[in-house]
Formats: C-alpha cells, sequence, structure tokens
C-alpha cells in the first residue's frame, strides 16, 4: 500500500497543466492509489465484522427486541408488549432463585478452584522427578468434553449406585441423595466444575510463577525465609494480575454455568434444575423458558437480566483490580 | 499513517457484498422441486424419538422393494421425547429447516403444533381422509383436530393403552399370588393396588412397590381424565384448569397417598438411575402402557427375561402416550413422504410395530388381526399381550391434552419428586405444582 497520501492529489492539477496529453493511465492509478489508502483497511478488517454482524451483532440486537415482544411458536402474530416481559421478570421468584444459585454454585466452586490451582501450581514449580508428566497430567481434564464429564459425575453422585454414596456407606455414614438438597447439589456441581478447570488455573499460574526470577528466591533464603514465607512473600504478591484475570475469568464462565448442572440431573426434567429448583442456573431457566414453555420473548428478557448481571459483577471485578493496582 | 474516510464508496461496497452474500445463503431453498418424476433416486429422512425407536426396521426393507428409487434414513432412535421435540420446534419453527421429511409428533407434544399446523402438510391432499377407518376414532380425531377444519395434521402410529407389569420373583418373594389372572384381581381399584404394596411392604424390606411417583401419577391422571373430564391441564378451549380440573387434585392426592405408603422406589422416571433400577431389580411393578413393554425389555434386558409379567391395570383401562407421523411443508417430496407415511401407519405397518417392539396399534383392523390379538411376548412370561392391552383400547374416551402440556407436567412431576424425596407435604407440593405449573403453562 502506498503512503504517499498529502502529496498525491495536489500535484494533480499541475501535471494536468503541463503534459498536454493527459496521461490518463497514471491519474486512474493515482486515484486507485487514493482507494487503495481509504477503502482497503477497511475491506481487510470487513470479514470479521461480516461474520460479527451474522453471528454476534444480529442475535443481540435481535434479543434485545424479542424481549419487547410476547413471541412464542404458539402465537400466530408477534406483538409488542413493550417493558411487560421484564416488570415479570422482576416479580418472577423463579428468576432470582436461579440467580442464587448460579451466585452460590459459582462461589462453592471458584473459591476452592483458584486456591487448589495455587497450590498444585506451586508444587509444579519445584525440580523434581517426572514434571513433564504431571504438567501433563493436570490439563488432560480441559480436553475432555463436559457432557462426558457430566455424565461421568452423574453416576459418581448416583444416589443408589453410585461411587461417593458407595465410599459414604463403608465407613458408616448414610447415603445421601445429591440432587434433593441444595446444598448437596452444589457441592456435587462444584466438584465437576474443578475437576475440569483447576488444571487449566493451575497451568496460567505456572505460567506466571516461572517468571519470577529465582534471585528473589535465593535471596529470600539466604535471609531466612521458610519457603511458605516465600510463597505468600514473594509468589503470591507478583502473581497478582494473574489472579485477577483467572478470577474474572472464572467469573464469565461460572455466571454462564449450564452444561454440568444441566448433565447433573439426566432425567426428562433435567432442565428444571431439581424438582424445587435446587441448582438451577440462569441459563438453565433461560433454556427452559424458551425450549419448554416455549415463550420466546421472556427468554430474550432473561438472556439481558443475565447479561446486565455479568455487567455488574465485572464492574465489581473492575473496582478489585484498581483497588490492588493502587495498593502497589 | 492518517487516513480520513469517506463512507460512501464503503458503504456502496459493503452493500453490495452483503446482498450477494445474501442471495447466496437464500439461493436454492427456494424451488420447488415437487415435479420430479416418480422414478428418480430420492431419499426420503424420518425422524423418530425413544431409546427403541418405533420398530420400523423391517417396514423400511419391504417399503424399498416396492419403491427402489427411494432410500430411507432414520434418525433420532436413542433421543428422549424432550430433546426430540426441542429441536423439532425450533425446526418447524424455522420455516421446517432441517427437519425430516417425515416427523413423528407424540400425543403430548402434537398439541403445540395445532397452532402451527400451517408448517405441516394436509395429509388429505393425499387421500388420508379414504384411511379415516383405519384408526380408532378418537386417535384419527387427535391427528385431524376439528379445530384444523379438515385439515389432516398426522396419521397414528401407536396407542399406550394400559396395564400393570410385574416382577413375579418378588410377589413370590412377599407371598403374594405371581398368576396374572390373580394379580389382577388383587386391584379392582387404586386404592386396592396400594393396600397390596403396603402388605408387599411389610414382607420385602428391601426393594420398593413402585417405580416412581411420576409414572404412576400420569397412568392414574390419564385414566381419571378419560373417566372424568375428558382433559387435563387445559379445558378444551384451551384456558389453564390445572388447579380447578378434579382428575388432576385426585390423581396428585393418590399419589401423595401411595408415596406416604413409603412404595415408591423414588425413581425420576427416564433418568439413568431409573435404568439402573431395572437392572438391578430395585422394585416390583411399573404402571405399564404398551411401548413401556419395549423400555422394560431394553432397560432390564435378558437377565430379567421371564421375571416380568403383565396384568390388567386397577381401575378401568386408559391411555398414556402414543404417536403420530407427520410431514413438515418443508419435504422436497411431500408426496413421496405422505406415501410413505401411510404406509407405516397402515394396519399392516402398525402390526410390524407391534411385533417388532410391541407398540400397541391405533388401527381397529390390525388390533383384530390375529397377529396382535393373538400375540403373546416370550420375554413377560408369554403374557398375552395383544389381549390384556387391545381389551380396553377400542373402547377408550380420549384425553384432550393442551398446547403446554409437556411443560405444566413437568412442574407437577417435579412437585410430586419433592414429595418422594421428603422436601415438602403434599399440601405444599401442591401449591408449588400449581403455582409453577400455572407459571409453566402461561
Amino acid at each position: 500500500m502506498s503512503l504517499d497520501l498529502s502529496t498525491a492529489p495536489s500535484r494533480g492539477p499541475r501535471t494536468h497543466h503541463r503534459a498536454a496529453p493527459p496521461r490518463a493511465t497514471s491519474r486512474w492509478r493515482r486515484q486507485l492509489t487514493r482507494f487503495d489508502i481509504k477503502a482497503s483497511p477497511y475491506l481487510y478488517v470487513l470479514p470479521f465484522f461480516l461474520l460479527f454482524a451474522v453471528f454476534g451483532l444480529y442475535p443481540m440486537v435481535y434479543t434485545a427486541w424479542i424481549a419487547l415482544t410476547d413471541r412464542s411458536p404458539l402465537n400466530m402474530t408477534i406483538n409488542f408488549i413493550g417493558a411487560d416481559n421484564f416488570v415479570e421478570l422482576w416479580h418472577d421468584h423463579q428468576f432470582w432463585t436461579a440467580v442464587q444459585n448460579t451466585l452460590g454454585i459459582f462461589v462453592l466452586s471458584t473459591v476452592p478452584q483458584l486456591l487448589l490451582a495455587l497450590l498444585l501450581a506451586n508444587a509444579l514449580n519445584r525440580k523434581m522427578r517426572g514434571l513433564g508428566f504431571f504438567r501433563m497430567a493436570i490439563a488432560i481434564p480441559i480436553i475432555t468434553s463436559t457432557a462426558v464429564v457430566g455424565l461421568v459425575f452423574g453416576f459418581v453422585f448416583a444416589r443408589d449406585f453410585g461411587l461417593v454414596n458407595w465410599l459414604l456407606e463403608q465407613v458408616g455414614i448414610n447415603k445421601i441423595d445429591w440432587r434433593a438438597n441444595r446444598l448437596p447439589a452444589w457441592g456435587a456441581i462444584s466438584a465437576m466444575v474443578d475437576w475440569r478447570w483447576t488444571g487449566y488455573n493451575a497451568l496460567i499460574y505456572l505460567a506466571a510463577m516461572q517468571s519470577i526470577p529465582r534471585d528473589m528466591y535465593e535471596a529470600a533464603a539466604i535471609d531466612g525465609a521458610s519457603r511458605r514465607r516465600q510463597f505468600w512473600t514473594i509468589t503470591i504478591p507478583l502473581l497478582r494480575p494473574t489472579i485477577i484475570f483467572t478470577v474474572i475469568i472464572s467469573t464469565i464462565g461460572g455466571l454462564q454455568l449450564f452444561a454440568e448442572p444441566l448433565m447433573f440431573d439426566n432425567s426428562p426434567r433435567a432442565l428444571s434444575g431439581g424438582t424445587q429448583q435446587q441448582f438451577q442456573t440462569v441459563t438453565m431457566y433461560l433454556v427452559q423458558t424458551m425450549n419448554e414453555r416455549l415463550r420466546y420473548g421472556y427468554a430474550g428478557a432473561i438472556a439481558l437480566a443475565l447479561f446486565v448481571l455479568i455487567v455488574i459483577i465485572s464492574l465489581i471485578n473492575y473496582a478489585l483490580i484498581r483497588r490492588i493496582s493502587s495498593d502497589k | 499513517m492518517r487516513v480520513t474516510m469517506r463512507g460512501r464508496p464503503l458503504v456502496a461496497l459493503t452493500a453490495t457484498t452483503i446482498a450477494v452474500l445474501g442471495m447466496a445463503a437464500c439461493g436454492g431453498n427456494d424451488d420447488d422441486s415437487g415435479g420430479s418424476s416418480s422414478n428418480e433416486p430420492i431419499t426420503l429422512t424420518v425422524d423418530i424419538f425413544g431409546d427403541q425407536g418405533f420398530g420400523y426396521e423391517s417396514l423400511y426393507e419391504e417399503y424399498k422393494k416396492t419403491h427402489p428409487n427411494i432410500t430411507i434414513q432414520e434418525r433420532g432412535k436413542g433421543l428422549g421425547l424432550g430433546d426430540y421435540n426441542t429441536r423439532l420446534t425450533q425446526q418447524i419453527t424455522a420455516g421446517g429447516a432441517g427437519a425430516g421429511d417425515i416427523v413423528a409428533l407424540e400425543e403430548g407434544t402434537i398439541t403445540q403444533f395445532y397452532a402451527q399446523a400451517d408448517k405441516f402438510v394436509d395429509l388429505a391432499k393425499y387421500g388420508a381422509n379414504d384411511l379415516k377407518n383405519n384408526f380408532l376414532p378418537w386417535k384419527w380425531e387427535q391427528g385431524a383436530p376439528p379445530a384444523l377444519k379438515g385439515k389432516v395434521l398426522g396419521l397414528g402410529t401407536d396407542v399406550g393403552g394400559m396395564a400393570l407389569c410385574y416382577r413375579r420373583d418378588l410377589f413370590q418373594q412377599a407371598g403374594l399370588p405371581t398368576d396374572r389372572e390373580a394379580v389382577g384381581q388383587l386391584w379392582p381399584t387404586w386404592e386396592k393396588f396400594i393396600e397390596t404394596g403396603k402388605t408387599f411392604a411389610s414382607k420385602v424390606k428391601d426393594k420398593k412397590f413402585v417405580d416412581s411417583a411420576t409414572n404412576f401419577y400420569n397412568v392414574v391422571l390419564m385414566q381419571y381424565a378419560g373417566a372424568g373430564t375428558g382433559y387435563t391441564y387445559y379445558d378444551k378451549d384451551n384456558n389453564l384448569v390445572l388447579d380447578s380440573n378434579p382428575d388432576v387434585k385426585k390423581a396428585f392426592d393418590l399419589t401423595t397417598q401411595m408415596i406416604a405408603a413409603g412404595l415408591s422406589n423414588n425413581l425420576a422416571s427416564f433418568s439413568d438411575e431409573w435404568n439402573a433400577g431395572f437392572k438391578n431389580g430395585t422394585f416390583a411393578t411399573i404402571a405399564c402402557p404398551a411401548w413401556m413393554t419395549g423400555v422394560i425389555k431394553g432397560q432390564a434386558g435378558d437377565a430379567a427375561a421371564g421375571k416380568w409379567d403383565i396384568a390388567k391395570a386397577p381401575g378401568e383401562g386408559g391411555n398414556w402416550g402414543g404417536s403420530f407421523l407427520a410431514v413438515p411443508t418443508s419435504s422436497k417430496h411431500p408426496k413421496e413422504a405422505a406415501e410413505l407415511v401411510k404406509f407405516l401407519t397402515s394396519p399392516q405397518g402398525q402390526i410390524a410395530a407391534f411385533k417388532a417392539l410391541g407398540n400397541l396399534p391405533s388401527s381397529p383392523q390390525a388390533l383384530q388381526d390375529p397377529a396382535v390379538s393373538g400375540a403373546t411376548n416370550d420375554y413377560f412370561n408369554n403374557a398375552p399381550v395383544g389381549q390384556i392391552f387391545a381389551a380396553g383400547a377400542t373402547s377408550l374416551k380420549p384425553v384432550y391434552l393442551g398446547p403446554k402440556n409437556q411443560a405444566v407436567r413437568s412442574e407437577v412431576e417435579n412437585a410430586l419428586r419433592s414429595v418422594e424425596q421428603g422436601n415438602a407435604d403434599p399440601a405444599k407440593a401442591w401449591a408449588d405444582a400449581v403455582a409453577k405449573g400455572t407459571a409453566a403453562g402461561k
């Protein structure tokens, strides 16, 4: 691409005067160059924006529109009903229970997950035998499909013939109906989420840890700091940005939790997330509203509410980042 | 680099690109290829559901012999009704994109498609009306409801009928009779059935009498509604009457009594744990529409062959389930698809499906055919299934199911399950069922 921007147009009239037979080709070429400079950058990014428009922007705009209507496959016509869906949602007990579940499972899974990942990364940051193997091993769950994880954990936490209940009975504890009560259900789902994502976060921590200069630890060791002390006063502070990153990624994933709780109950009523909504997340309620109750408009309103929820939580995270960086 | 933007050429270019892409995307979909010659090789896709499918394999083979140009491709075997119906709803709502040439509609979900009848081919155009006498009157009416003014949306495949399947070995263990006649006499009514269950529970401690509250409830509800109002959660004008229909409350109360008597195995029906319950023989009876015999055989497996038997259900017969075949307007070969539907739902077709899976025909001719009426099922200790199931089917009164039947049913089932789990007493569960069922039916 030519960068000869400012001179090209101003030279135009002069050449026109001097050269008696106007050199049409060079003029055409100049215009082409001008067009090239002005338009081609947009052309280069166009494919992305076209795809984005079709698969990103259009669904978003359509969701916002549909949320203002009563669209349903059962209705012949689509009626504009204004904010009715949002008013209904505000008073919808089932929606708020789903929000509670989502946040509950999020906290219950993310906190131990990140702590465990940190300890795991710290352990793998040392010199030991079979290091490559262990580092590979913690990455394996990431490439397992969520559906398979859900299926296997469904069996592990089965009421009658499940592995966990069998172990509990061996040590004389009564078996637990994991799907019947809120906390056991949240715990089992969190176990599923953690199994899958702890290794992922551990890898990220490990990468960050390896960029910490060795001599800092050596200096600390000479000063007599124990390994534990080194971990808390050197590793953790230097990992701060990485920790914040993983917290945000986990937030986004956690608030959209869907496959794990859905697979946890494999009856035809799985979308209900338990008999009394013990583990129905917001995304499950959204899909239930759309696919089972056939209220596309109301489902659109739930989707927008979820969006607002994620924005709020993200803002809280943003505030957190600013505070921590100003601490330094 | 400093670039000032002058929008117009860019906009024009973008607009052109989008238009070209748009045309490319839409092209080829709109042409009407109904005029293909009859010998041109074509493929018909048949969408069905359920772990065992519809038992059509031998029928496809037979059809190919007389129609060598037609290849039949079946999809959906192993897919649960819920997942199947979700996908189908999306396909039909999107104008049929991706749907099969023939789609199966279940009794509880066909009602939802009445509102979208314009997306389905009127089978009357292909001579379906001549076949009216091939179907039980109420089955015909479910596929061609008066509201559609003569349009035939779907032709019936099977009906549920109603019986009770029981484990002979467990009955023996409990000191109960094992002969199917004698067993049937134990329970002239559902109340007596619960009494029998209590006797069973006092003798056999490590097994339960009934698989789940939800199966029990559905069968009881369909029977009560058939004998009573003739509808369940919606009345015939599609008003939600969940809280005022006495049949629903009666069935609900009977189910909570059954739970209170400690008879339920508390399994969520059609879940993996329920399947495991069959394999491990953890319950002694299950409410048994005809299609359930195929489920039992599939889940309990060869190890339990001969242990199960079938007796008359308490009360006065009834029906739960059964399906229809329909042709979406998106089919490129509506004529050929309609012909195949007629073949599969013909009395001969229904007899073949009955032989394969035990699905009870919805055709009076098929029901009277010796191949059905004289049939015995060796898996169920040679029970005369034709006789047991067909007995009630011809005299049944239809039960009307409303548009969001499935969604409301799910919430009532959830409430019953919460009683099973010990999380709610019957009164609270009923309040939950009404509240959530009303939200679901909105």
